[in-house]
């Protein structure tokens, strides 16, 4: 496919998530665990060009806005605040499937700092997922009054990508986030993400399935991450081929087939 | 398979998106790699090693990981401990009334003063410019009275007690009340995080329903939503605070009686919570029947509150916000209570017929016709059911120039209340039909009108029950 095909295709794709965006502008996510001031920094990047609502299909509520930064124009969405990845709630399915499946050309992942070890949990798994993240570690100001002292750089290198302190309260370090973004965009820079690897026996078990995967799948060739979509399936997650085939449908009634999976409501009769 | 369309492969794989040829082969690959039984522990490894990985990344990048806040442990570990956890919230919450009884009086009787010196004003406006009595009866003596009315009653205690049930959210107290709650509401047999969404209803009930969203089991969700009434939003407070400062009297000092009341308050609102606990416990063992799921609540730390941003917003997003809409649905009501008080019937007033008509029933639960039809005509907003209560007195009997709520006080006691009217009162605004507002709300969030219609007559049934108890037993037991 020549890039604008490939560029409607994805708009399309798109469009399941309620978001239209004829112009091409680059598309930003926003990640986190609740509480972190994710919508502070949401709200501090858009201001008024926001507008709230629900998710397609779900009672989540969403939030979707604009920035401009140098003359260009920058999508944002805020993603519900989840604590992982995994598809245990409405809330990470959306947040997953938005990943997954629109793509966005940044994922911004806010992290608290005065909890990193629980908020890298999160960063990792959308590591795993799209190397184009950016991790904020945001309420710098708490974590100081607490003594909690944070090597940004040793950060950085470890899961080499650009982690950015922030305070969004006061609005520091909104500037350094839109100016990452659109360097990002503007380069095409691409991040190497640090990489999970598990025990050998996993491993072995990816390394297999990806082949069956690419074979069977060919519509989603450079449209997922084959090794993450292995992991997914290996885990017995009951979602995903359901998504697949909600966002690559072939025909409404064979899909009956497929297995539903829907995020286990407990409690319910 | 021949009959499928689409860009199928001789092997009936389709090439653009996931068909139930891709599917089967890819599931039956799967369990040549893991059985299905071997998944959960598959997960199990992985979570692990993120969470490994994420703990060594911690412990490699933080430099210092600070004094332990031992002090926010130990906050947390007395107001949400088990014994006085509960005690201790309710005695903010009896802090918080206090001050707002105390501190709304004297601008309550300044406002009325001043709003009704202006009404005079405008009367002899109106009388120079010769407009006809029965446009300046509505326009006077109904719409304007009504929403001065709404302005002097309402608006103090508002601008004091708003900012400071703000400040307490803001100090991040509300989840350390979920906190406390969550356990009894898991006995009741619904979602822990009803809790929370009950909390939202002390700031507005339509709010408090749209954040049982928060609950994904629809059978909780439900529960939380119908039960969310039976605490007293922002509208109902100033009326139980109002009622409280006026009927609940002793003998000893002013100090004495602002505390009182204040107590009286703080009871209304622990009724509440255990009638929403009781009434869950009903639903989830009869029509909503299930099992309580689990949840994990974190508590967030405290924050320092932004005073200015409380005050700004807790004036412009509740007091002008819970004002606005009294004084809008205040307006046309107004008028039509002017309407039904001035248009007779072989002498006796539309209003008093009404009221004559209502009356028997109110009787039975401790009301009168007049208090039954302004929480009827109050339905829009219950913010103003006093408000309309006091032009129905007003308007049929002899015309008073109200200016305190000493004269509140005078308006009430001479149209027949005692303590025992304010106590039904209160408590048939706790529990009754929620506003429109959040019956529509209620509707919008299930989808149907069949809950909206459910809860209404489901609250309303609970509050002449309750009420008919109450008033009975005292009448037979004590009066």
């Amino acid at each position: 496919m020549n890039k604008s095909a490939e560029s409607i295709a994805l708009n399309l794709i798109r469009r399941n998530f309620n978001i239209k965006n004829d112009d091409n502008k680059p598309l930003i996510a926003l990640a986190g665990n609740p509480n972190t001031g994710k919508s502070t920094i949401f709200n501090g990047l858009t201001g008024l060009r926001q507008h709230t609502g629900n998710w397609p299909g779900k009672t989540v509520n969403r939030a979707e806005g604009y920035y401009r930064y140098k003359g260009r124009e920058f999508l944002l969405i805020d993603l519900p605040g989840t604590y992982s990845l995994l598809a245990n709630s409405t809330e990470e399915l959306i947040a997953r499937d938005f990943i997954c499946f629109a793509r966005p050309d940044i994922t911004l992942v806010v992290a608290d700092a005065t909890n990193l070890e629980r908020n890298l949990n999160l960063a990792l798994q959308v590591l795993e997922l799209s190397t184009n993240t950016v991790l904020v570690m945001n309420l710098m100001d708490e974590a100081e009054r607490k003594g909690i002292k944070i090597d940004v750089k040793k950060l950085e290198s470890c899961l080499q990508i650009p982690v950015i302190p922030a305070v969004a309260r006061d609005g520091k370090g909104l500037e350094e986030i839109k100016k990452t973004c659109y360097r990002i965009i503007r380069e095409g820079i691409k991040f190497k993400g640090i990489q999970m690897s598990y025990s050998r026996e996993i491993e072995e078990k990816i390394a297999g399935l990806i082949p069956v995967l690419q074979r069977n799948l060919t519509f989603l060739e450079d449209k997922i991450n084959w090794r993450w979509l292995a992991l997914r399936l290996l885990e017995g997650d009951k979602t995903i081929l359901y998504s697949i085939s909600t966002y690559f449908p072939v025909y409404r009634e064979a899909v009956n087939i497929i297995q539903k999976g829907d995020v286990q409501l407990d409690g319910v009769n | 398979m021949e009959l499928i369309k689409g860009n199928l492969s001789g092997d009936g794989l389709n090439k653009d998106g996931l068909s139930p040829g891709n599917y089967l082969i890819i599931m039956e690959n799967l369990k040549n790699f893991i059985p299905p039984e071997k998944q959960e522990e598959i997960r199990d490894q992985i979570v692990g090693d993120i969470f490994r990985e994420a703990e060594k990344i911690a412990r490699k990048s933080i430099i210092s990981t600070g004094i332990e806040n031992k002090l926010e442990k130990r906050i947390d570990d007395i107001l949400t401990s088990r014994w006085l956890g509960f005690p201790i919230m309710l005695l903010l919450l009896g802090f918080i009334f206090w001050i707002t009884i105390v501190g709304a009086n004297v601008p309550s009787e300044m406002l009325a003063t001043a709003l009704f010196w202006l009404e005079e004003k405008i009367s002899i406006l109106f009388y120079r410019l010769g407009t006809p009595d029965w446009l300046h009866g509505i326009l006077v003596h109904g719409i304007y009275r009504t929403m001065a009315w709404v302005i002097s009653v309402m608006f103090p205690p508002m601008a004091i007690f708003f900012p400071l049930f703000t400040l307490l959210e803001d100090l991040g107290y509300l989840p350390r009340v979920a906190f406390n709650l969550d356990n009894l509401f898991k006995r009741a047999g619904t979602h822990g995080k009803q809790a929370l969404t009950m909390s939202m209803g002390f700031g507005c009930n339509a709010a408090g329903v749209i954040s049982a969203r928060i609950i994904d089991s629809p059978r909780e969700k439900l529960i939380a939503i119908i039960t969310n009434n039976f605490v007293p939003c922002n509208g109902r407070f100033p009326l139980l605070i109002i009622l409280a400062s006026i009927f609940i009297k002793s003998s000893l000092s002013t100090t004495y009686n602002s505390l009182l009341a204040a107590t009286v308050v703080v009871a209304f609102v622990l009724i509440g919570i255990i009638i929403t606990l009781l009434v869950s416990w009903g639903l989830s063992r009869t029509i909503l029947r299930g099992i309580p799921s689990t949840f994990t609540l974190e508590l967030p730390p405290y924050r320092k509150p932004q005073i200015g941003r409380i005050l700004v917003r807790s004036f412009l997003d509740r007091t002008l916000f819970v004002l606005g809409r009294a004084v809008m649905v205040a307006a046309p009501a107004g008028a039509v209570i002017w309407l039904l008080a001035n248009t007779t019937i072989n002498g006796s007033s539309l209003i008093q017929l009404v009221a004559a008509f209502l009356e028997p029933f109110a009787r039975l639960i401790g009301l009168d016709g007049f208090i039954l039809l302004a929480f009827i005509l109050a339905l829009p907003a219950n913010e103003i059911v006093i408000p309309i209560l006091l032009m129905g007195y007003l308007s049929s009997r002899i015309m008073m120039e109200p200016e305190s709520l000493e004269t509140l006080h005078n308006i009430l006691i001479n149209n027949g209340w005692t303590w025992l009217t304010a106590i039904a009162t209160m408590l048939f605004s706790l529990l009754h039909f929620p506003c429109g507002t959040t019956l529509l709300t209620i509707r919008k969030e299930t989808g149907s009108f069949k809950w909206a219609f459910f809860t209404f007559f489901l609250t309303t049934a609970i509050a002449v029950l309750v009420n008919l108890i109450l008033v009975q037993f005292i009448n037979f037991f004590i009066l």
